[in-house]
């Protein structure tokens, strides 16, 4: 009979973690005794739960703090994900409530679920034992499940819910069955344990096992990034969910996908190396391509930065494929500048629609630096981001995500990406075209820009700016991030 | 003779059988019982190879993909009844508000 040690518990290896999960149950405590026009003041609570949990993100940077027999690691890489996913969620949160007023969808569960999600992301960058990925995965996509189903009277969020879920589970599966071949042919779970099993037996090497077991838990991660040709979920998912849900998984699950990925394949599975980047290499120039290609044709903004958020996933994945210093700094550094572009677009589009957002098509923004030249101009701002256009955060990611793939010698990988983002620069002007040079057909008296909005604005453009223009701090952290 | 061959050559066959099942069933409820179906061949595979292994992990891994299977059909069921309120149908060919 095997007796199971009981392993030793760190608790500081999950603290970020605990905080937020502690938080949300409050939350959801508290729920149940405030009346429906009270809800925003959860989103404050919550607010103070990131704020906690970013505190201790920051304090632990430098100090790696491993846990729970090896199941949790919590370094500079972790940590940096994290303050991407507490950003996400905290932008996210100073959207949701002028929204969810709107469109009377007004439930206190918001919070907490986004809290949740957000745990389960930091579970998934910080997990090395693949049990723990998958756990972070499932608590992440059940949260997801709800909030993008959250507006329960509207058929397009309820099938944007039902899509997101049977896809999801769908997906889970193939990345479990993965798991389970790569544990059969490892006799372990836990990513350093499989690097060094892999190491000692070389054998190994040729396993179509364990070969199988990598191809499937691509596939599974690929599905949670939205990498071609598993996006087709994205567009309906992200068009029918609730606007600031839409923005919050644009992109902090994507950067939890790209963590896990990252981890799973650079620590666990460098031996195939050669293997992998060719998969991936193919991966990536469809998921940029056809990304961009379908964008051009989407008249409703929301599905546009759909297929463009499928875009972007592909210009990160020319620096998984590169999997040089450069690439992957570059990946968590692009992330990161993601998150406050596509936050501060998506903010945008929440102020400029009305209720049940009949107006969403990129005509609708028409003529909206006549009426309100600052909100056009921020939403230019975020856009030149996105095409990535000098001095913006969006330039510089890709610059060192284009750069790892030509120092790794993937050159034609690198002049595609370019060309790619060429090619999106048509459809991000035309919503500027339409801002700057059509009369305005509407007057936007419904628009107001409340005090979180602006908040919420200025921080993503400043960080847009501030990445754009002064990028070295941050990539040093980030190359100092992907030491794992 | 069962050998732990047998059991992952099962597990590998209903995982197929689960997967041919989502992609060609029409109803949700039906597609979900075919992405449970799937989950436990997965669990077979693990229990199988922990077995062959020696080793606990893979039995461990099975209670937690038990436990987040449980969740999910509280969540994909409560979802269907959403949308079964306002559609008054869960077939797949109903989810088409939105096409590109």
């Amino acid at each position: 009979m095997e007796t199971i040690a009981i392993p030793a518990v760190n608790l500081a290896a999950i603290m970020p973690e605990t905080v937020l999960s502690v938080v949300g149950m409050i939350l959801l405590l508290i729920n149940v005794f405030l009346p429906t026009e009270k809800k925003a003041y959860l989103g404050y609570l919550s607010l103070i739960g990131i704020a906690v949990s970013l505190f201790y993100t920051m304090n632990g940077w430098g100090t790696p703090q491993e846990g729970f027999n090896g199941s949790v690691l919590l370094d500079n890489f972790s940590h940096f994900f994290n303050v991407i996913f507490l950003l996400c969620s905290a932008l996210t949160i100073l959207i949701a409530d002028q929204y969810v007023q709107r469109e009377e969808c007004n439930h206190g569960e918001l919070y907490p679920l986004i809290l949740f999600a957000t745990t389960g992301m930091m579970f998934m960058a910080s997990g090395t034992d693949l049990m723990t990925i998958f756990l972070g995965l499932e608590v992440l996509s059940i949260a997801l499940y709800i909030l993008a189903g959250f507006a329960r009277n509207n058929v397009k969020s309820n099938e944007a819910g039902l899509k997101y879920f049977l896809l999801g589970a769908f997906s889970t599966c193939f990345l479990l069955y993965g798991m389970a071949l790569t544990y059969g042919a490892t006799g372990t779970t836990k990513i350093a344990g499989i690097a060094q099993f892999i190491a000692q037996n070389s054998i190994l090497s040729k396993n179509p096992i364990l070969l199988v077991g990598m191809l499937l838990m691509a596939v599974g991660f690929s599905f949670k990034i939205a990498a071609a040709p598993f996006h087709m979920w994205t567009p309906d998912v992200y068009e029918g969910a609730p606007t600031p849900i839409t923005a919050f998984m644009s992109a902090g699950p994507k950067a939890a996908g790209f963590a896990a990925f990252l981890r799973v394949f650079l620590v666990a599975l460098p031996m195939f190396k050669a293997e992998w980047t060719s998969l991936l290499w193919a991966l990536a120039v469809l998921t940029m391509t056809f990304g961009n290609i379908t964008a051009i044709y989407q008249n409703n903004i929301k599905r546009m930065l759909a297929y463009s958020s499928i875009a972007h996933a592909g210009y990160a994945l020319v620096g998984f494929v590169a999997a040089n210093e450069v690439g992957v700094a570059g990946i968590l550094f692009y992330l990161l500048s993601y998150t406050f572009m596509n936050l501060g677009a998506f903010a945008i589009i929440i102020l400029v629609g009305k209720k049940g957002e009949p107006n969403n098509n990129v005509s609708d923004y028409a003529g909206l630096s006549v009426k309100h030249p600052a909100l056009a101009l921020a939403m230019s701002v975020f856009l030149f981001s996105l095409m990535g256009i000098p001095p913006t955060a969006g330039f510089v990611g890709k610059f060192y995500l284009f750069s790892g793939a030509i120092k790794s010698g993937y050159i034609w990988l690198a002049i595609i990406g370019v060309l790619n983002s060429a090619a999106s620069v048509y459809y991000y002007l035309r919503v500027m075209v339409f801002m700057y040079m059509k009369a305005p057909e509407e007057d936007f008296a419904w628009l107001k820009v409340t005090p979180a909005f602006f908040v919420t604005v200025v921080i993503a453009i400043a960080g847009v700016l501030v990445l754009g223009v002064a990028p070295q701090y941050f990539l040093k952290l980030a190359q100092i991030a992907v030491m794992i | 003779m069962l050998t732990h061959h047998s059991y992952l050559i099962l597990s590998a066959i209903l995982f197929s059988l689960g997967a041919l099942g989502v992609l060609i069933r029409r109803n949700a409820i039906i597609i979900f019982m075919c992405i449970e179906m799937m989950l436990n061949s997965v669990n077979l595979a693990f229990v199988s190879l922990s077995k062959y292994l020696g080793n606990i992990d893979g039995q461990i891994f099975v209670f937690f993909i038990m436990t987040v299977a449980a969740a999910e059909a509280a969540v994909g069921l409560a979802l269907m009844i959403a949308f079964y309120n306002n559609r008054e149908s869960v077939e797949v060919e109903d989810l088409n508000v939105m096409k590109w």
